[in-house]
């Protein structure tokens, strides 16, 4: 080795623990932003000492418009996104990575067809490194369209489990002959039907998993994009790849299973679609929503001693966090007590809640968690549920039949009064009827939540 | 590859895979949105593997046009992540100080 190579690998070690800090100063919220900001010094650190590594004498214009484009598009985009659409721009950036993965999975085969013939294990992390970097690209663009609501939340193929079962078969098959083929024109063949047949897997295999069950993919598709860099670093024998991308998969990995777990589901029931695609749940709902104004709603909040807001994605959707919040500091001057109620797979991503109310100033001691307030829930005088459906839906504790039975859940159908903020009376993003909306104790407030807030703060200002 | 990187690579591979799974076990649910926008933007690290494609374009040019595809994708995926990552936080924290 010569001392360039000793110093650059040196230096990937650095890296590497910068990223191991990094993540774990994240995991903390005293720590969370410096821990983001040593893991951005990893990165650089890779990135510079990579550039010193080799000879770059006639890419060194190249490279720097590489990277002045795709940071100013990656800085263009996150200074411009409204914290409501965060869970789509990371699902769209974990898209990027995943396809930056394949391309360098994919160089690095047509080099080793255009030089020399590539060995067996090669061959094979190759074949990982675009199967893996394919399914997150097409996955990761699905969910955003999801997401975002470009594509429907439940759009479904017919036979999609046979579909994929056959793709998988198929594909397997095209990677041990491209591992027995290596780099000749029938194993270039073979390469670009992986290519082709991961994108078409990545888009099959999430179109069945329902718009509710976005979050829990997102985190998946996280976990794939780092394990495609790891075999990418194993393509290209890199170990900072390695390390770094391993870790992203391993963590990511868990955050799923942590979801899921609070969902009350099994990951293996989450990508088999079970839930969203069907709408069983909820058949046995009876009676009507009842409807109320929102000058009846003032009359009850202007009484009541203690008030819980439980918010979801349709507060994201309408902007609301801030008027939420205006309402809550309203009834608190009025000598209401106020919660705020997040649940923890409440919007589109775990916390996504969490981000919005604190955008608002929301003061943290308000934000209370769910275990804490649900014993207590029959002294609360008003729970107001804005625009969350499947987190408050009592058919999760009594409903066997139901999708998300088991599912733990805010009560808030055990508040004195409920007021739900909905948009229409249609079912959810999850295609779930709700109980809860059809209690006796519960007012629907029809219409858009900022604007339903707005009038609430108008009445009260009267 | 010599089996001998092969074997370390897969230990450091397996090290790895552990230490990430310890790493996160208890986080605050709040910070599992910045947990996965933080770590969605380390695995752009293969913006490395992209440099080195294009370093190594004298011996297929087609190889170092990917690599230079590559190069823009990663590229959007470590700033777009870090710096929206540190948004998100920045959030928490301007509440935090408020509070003191």
């Amino acid at each position: 080795m010569d001392p360039i190579s000793i110093l650059v690998n040196v230096a990937y070690i650095v890296s590497a623990i910068l990223f191991i800090y990094g993540i774990r100063m994240l995991g903390r919220a005293e720590t969370a932003r410096q821990g983001n900001l040593v893991s951005a010094v990893g990165m650089f650190l890779a990135v510079i000492m990579t550039l010193i590594n080799e000879n770059l004498a006639g890419n060194f214009g190249l490279i720097f418009l590489g990277i002045l484009i795709g940071g100013g598009i990656g800085y263009f985009a996150a200074q411009r996104v409204e914290m409501t659409g965060m869970p789509e721009l990371v699902a769209l950036f974990n898209g990027f990575g995943g396809l930056a993965s394949l391309a360098v999975g994919w160089a690095e085969y047509q080099r080793l067809f255009e030089t020399d013939a590539t060995s067996i294990f090669t061959s094979i992390v190759i074949f990982l490194t675009v199967l893996i970097g394919g399914v997150t690209f097409t996955g990761s663009i699905l969910a955003w369209g999801k997401l975002s609501g470009r594509f429907g939340g439940n759009s479904t193929l017919p036979n999609s489990q046979f579909i994929n079962v056959a793709l998988i078969g198929v594909l397997l098959l095209c990677g041990i002959m491209l591992v027995l083929f290596g780099a000749t024109n029938a194993g270039y063949s073979m390469f670009m039907a992986v290519v082709v047949l991961s994108l078409v897997f990545g888009v099959t295999g999430v179109m069945p998993i329902g718009g509710g069950d976005m979050p829990v993919v997102v985190s998946l598709l996280n976990s794939l994009s780092g394990l495609a860099a790891s075999a990418a670093g194993f393509v290209i024998g890199n170990n900072v790849l390695i390390v770094a991308g391993c870790l992203v998969g391993a963590s990511g990995l868990i955050l799923t299973v942590i979801m899921c777990r609070a969902m009350n589901r099994s990951l293996g029931s989450v990508l088999m679609g079970g839930f969203g695609a069907t709408s069983s749940g909820g058949s046995g709902v009876e009676g009507e929503m009842k409807a109320a104004s929102v000058e009846d709603a003032y009359y009850v909040l202007e009484a009541a001693d203690s008030v819980i807001f439980v918010p979801g994605y349709g507060m994201a959707v309408a902007q609301a966090q801030h008027v939420v919040r205006e309402l809550g500091e309203i009834l608190e001057a009025n000598g209401t007590e106020v919660k705020y109620v997040v649940h923890p797979v409440a919007g589109r991503m775990p916390g996504h809640m969490n981000v919005l109310l604190a955008e608002a100033d929301v003061p943290y001691e308000q934000l209370v968690e769910m275990e804490d307030v649900n014993p207590t829930m029959e002294t609360v005088d008003v729970a107001i549920v804005i625009g969350a459906n499947d987190v408050v839906n009592p058919a999760a504790l009594t409903d066997e039949g139901s999708p998300i039975y088991g599912m733990p859940i805010i009560k808030v159908h055990e508040a004195r009064t409920v007021y739900a903020l909905k948009r229409g009376r249609g079912k959810g993003f999850s295609g779930i009827v709700n109980a809860l909306f059809f209690g006796d104790n519960t007012r629907m407030l029809f219409g858009d939540a900022k604007g339903t807030m707005s009038e609430l703060i108008a009445q009260f200002k009267d | 590859m010599e089996p001998t990187t092969l074997i370390l690579l897969f230990f450091i591979f397996v090290l790895s895979a552990f230490l990430g799974f310890e790493l996160i076990s208890k986080v605050p649910s709040q910070l599992h949105t910045p947990l996965m926008s933080g770590s969605n933007a380390i695995s752009g690290i293969t913006i490395v593997g992209a440099l080195l494609a294009i370093m190594q374009s004298s011996d297929s040019q087609f190889a170092g046009w990917l690599g230079f595809v590559a190069l823009v994708l990663a590229s959007i995926n470590v700033v777009g992540g870090y710096m929206v990552t540190d948004r998100m936080l920045g959030m928490f924290r301007k509440k935090e100080t408020k509070k003191d």
